[in-house]
């Protein structure tokens, strides 16, 4: 099977007077799974439109394959696509959704057969082939049209949220199931959604993306470690990361003062150089850690509300001066409403963002 | 469930106009005209039970021969042409063209006229003295010849030509109701497919529409059978009696030929073929229904 990469120029893309996407450039190396998230209305799917070629862009190119196919019909460039709706053919049987695309572009009926018997295997779809979509599940349905692109043998599979359809279980699975598909076929794959667990989890790199414009394009790990905005910040990340505005100050080590509290920046790399200019430090609940009011580093919080999640326990707190925040600890903590405690915030896992501009400093 | 004495009984009050309605209008009225048909009744209905009589003479009759042949062949083609055409103004519609809703209403201003006032319209047009032809011939085309009208074997086909212009609008509103509720993202999934746009029409779309086309099927047909202004306007059965059809055999022997009997015998008839087409359909639609 082969594979292409993929490469966005300049591209602009609007509808009448309304510029959705300018200048946005983008990258997707061969095997790659990219993930574009962003919030509704972002532009995910305008992008990933624009790669299938099922919108006129307005200006700059889109290489597939190092082939300019900015202006090529979508059946020409190399692509298959896998829909929100699933969209398929709804009078026609599994076999058929699968093989009709082929079938009007003269493939060879013995290798129409090979392929619809491969994809069918691999999506475990075999014994349904004869039923119509109407008598499938949504889990299977969507199935079959993840089949309906692999046939295509495609150098770029595009998704555009494919899961939203689904309830969470079924959604757990069948990403899960994507994912081991692109490892088996190597394949390049673009993934629009606006889940984040489906990001983070699938993708080799995501794109979080904005009012048309990427704001981030990095490894996941990075994006939710190090977000380059507080966009990015707070976008990812479930329970949301804190954010409590202050400023910094220089007394030996840098320090950020928020009201009374004093916390050391020992360990934080900055990007550029600190100045006065009001700031908001983020952190993630996880980061959070409880000591002992003994710990120098240690800023005093009292327990307001205790949220049990399964798995961990969310900490909701108030600093003394009213600051509210959250944090994870795992089920078992013992910590009730009205509790005193301490907390630590370690430097090496926050965020520092810029007030006026909210870049990361 | 069941009911107290009270909310059943002003259920029942309820219904109870619809009933009389449905009972004395409909099955009163639909019995009587059996039985009339059964007699030997002529301006005055009467009770001298003479058998199949009328069937008789109905089906040795001319003129009613005639008005079967003309409605088979009007019902085929005007349903058909209606359908296909009406579809196509709904896809071309669909095309996103511009000033679609002027378009739109041009195309259903037709099935806003009454029959009478397209019959005459259609007159005037198809009339080789004042219409088209004579159009057509002061434009220098002396051979245009366009008499259909005037000539006994295709008379019929001008009130197909009229009721298909005057229905066509409609057709095309249920057509493009249906194609409007096709997922936009089928098409997409169609366009990545490579599959040319008359092949989604025709394998992808045409099929999913089959309750558009039913309804539309179902409308039109009954318009056949009630076929009656548009031939009186148009031809009034003529030339001759070259473009009669049954229900103006009825009301013309019903009013100004004073023959009830051969009236009803034919009302009678036409009612057992709409119930033979009409029952295997209500029929499959019921199991249809049960299956789901
Ligand atoms: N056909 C269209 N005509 C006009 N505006 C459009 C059209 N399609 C999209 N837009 C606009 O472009 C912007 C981006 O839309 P897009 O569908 O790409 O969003 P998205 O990120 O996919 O959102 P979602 O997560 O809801 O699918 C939106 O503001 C939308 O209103
Ligand atoms: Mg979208």
């Amino acid at each position: 099977m082969q594979k292409s990469s993929v490469d966005i120029r300049s591209l602009q893309i609007g509808f009448g007077g309304l510029k959705v996407l300018e200048n946005l450039d983008l990258h997707v190396g061969e095997s790659e799974f990219l993930v574009l998230l962003g919030p509704s209305g972002c532009g995910k799917s305008t992008l990933l439109n624009a790669i299938a070629g099922l919108i006129d862009v307005k200006g700059g190119e889109i290489h597939i394959g190092g082939r300019d196919v900015t202006w090529a019909e979508p059946k020409d460039r190399g692509i298959a696509m896998v829909f929100q709706s699933y969209a398929l053919y709804p009078r026609m049987s599994v076999r058929r959704n699968m093989s009709f695309g082929l079938k009007v572009a003269g493939t060879p009926q013995s290798e129409i057969e090979r392929r619809v018997g491969e994809a069918a295997q691999m999506l475990r779809l075999t014994s349904l082939l004869e039923r119509r979509p109407s008598e499938l599940s949504g889990g299977q349905r969507q199935r079959v049209a993840i089949g309906r692109a692999l046939v295509r043998h495609a150098g770029v599979y595009l998704f555009d949220e494919p899961l939203s359809n689904l309830d969470a279980q079924l959604r757990a699975e069948l990403r899960v199931e994507i994912k081991r598909l692109h490892a088996r076929l190597g394949a390049t794959m673009i993934y629009v959604t606006h889940d984040q667990i489906e990001a983070l989890t699938l993708a080799d790199r995501i794109a979080v993306m904005q009012g048309g414009v990427i704001q981030q394009l990095d490894t996941p790990k990075k994006i939710y470690r190090e977000p380059v905005n507080r966009f990015v910040a707070s976008f990812v990340g479930s329970p949301a990361m804190n954010f409590i505005p202050g400023r910094l100050a220089r007394g030996g080590e840098m320090v950020f003062v928020a009201g009374v509290n004093r916390l050391g920046l020992n360990g934080y790399v900055f990007r550029s150089q600190p100045t006065d200019a009001p700031v908001v430090l983020g952190i993630r609940p996880e980061h959070i850690e409880m000591t002992g009011a003994d710990d120098q580093s240690s800023v005093p919080a009292r327990v307001e509300m205790v949220e049990p999640m399964g798995a961990d326990t969310l900490i909701w707190c108030r600093l003394a001066d009213g600051t509210a925040f959250s944090f994870r600890r795992d089920a078992d903590a013992q910590v009730r409403a009205g509790d005193a405690l301490a907390v630590r915030f370690p430097a090496d896992a926050l965020s520092l963002f810029d007030e006026a501009s909210g870049q990361r400093l | 469930m069941r009911l107290s004495l009270t909310s059943r009984l002003s259920a029942i009050s309820a219904l109870l106009p619809a009933l009389l309605v449905m009972f004395v209008v409909y099955i009163g009225a639909t019995s009587w005209t059996v039985w009339i048909s059964l007699t030997n009744s002529r301006m005055l209905p009467n009770n001298n039970f003479i058998g199949l009589r009328q069937y008789e003479m109905l089906f040795n009759n001319d003129r009613w021969i005639t008005s079967v042949h003309n409605i088979v062949i009007y019902g085929v083609l005007f349903v058909s042409l209606a359908l296909l055409i009406g579809f196509l103004l709904a896809v071309a519609i669909d095309q996103r063209v511009r000033a679609e809703d002027t378009i739109r209403s041009i195309y259903l201003y037709p099935y806003s006229m009454s029959f009478v006032v397209t019959g005459l319209v259609w007159q005037w047009l198809l009339n080789p003295t004042l219409g088209i032809q004579h159009v057509l011939r002061s434009w220098g085309f002396e051979g245009a010849t366009f008499d259909w009208i005037v000539r006994p074997e295709t008379a019929i086909y001008c009130l197909v030509i009229a009721g298909v212009w005057q229905a066509s609008g409609l057709v095309m509103a249920i057509m493009l109701a249906g194609l409007r509720g096709v997922d936009e993202e089928i098409w997409k999934a169609a366009r990545v497919d490579g599959l040319p746009k008359w092949r989604v029409y025709v394998s992808i779309i045409i099929p999913m529409m089959d309750a558009s086309f039913a309804t539309a099927a179902v409308l039109l047909s009954t318009g056949v059978v009630r076929l009656y202004d548009l031939s009186v306007a148009m031809t009034n059965g003529g030339p001759g009696i070259a473009s009669e059809v049954p229900a103006k055999f009825v009301m013309d022997h019903l009013f100004e030929r004073a023959n009830i009997g051969l009236a009803t015998a034919a009302a009678t008839t036409m009612l057992i073929t709409v119930i033979a087409v009409v029952a295997p359909y209500l029929y499959w639609r019921a199991r249809k229904g049960e299956m789901r």
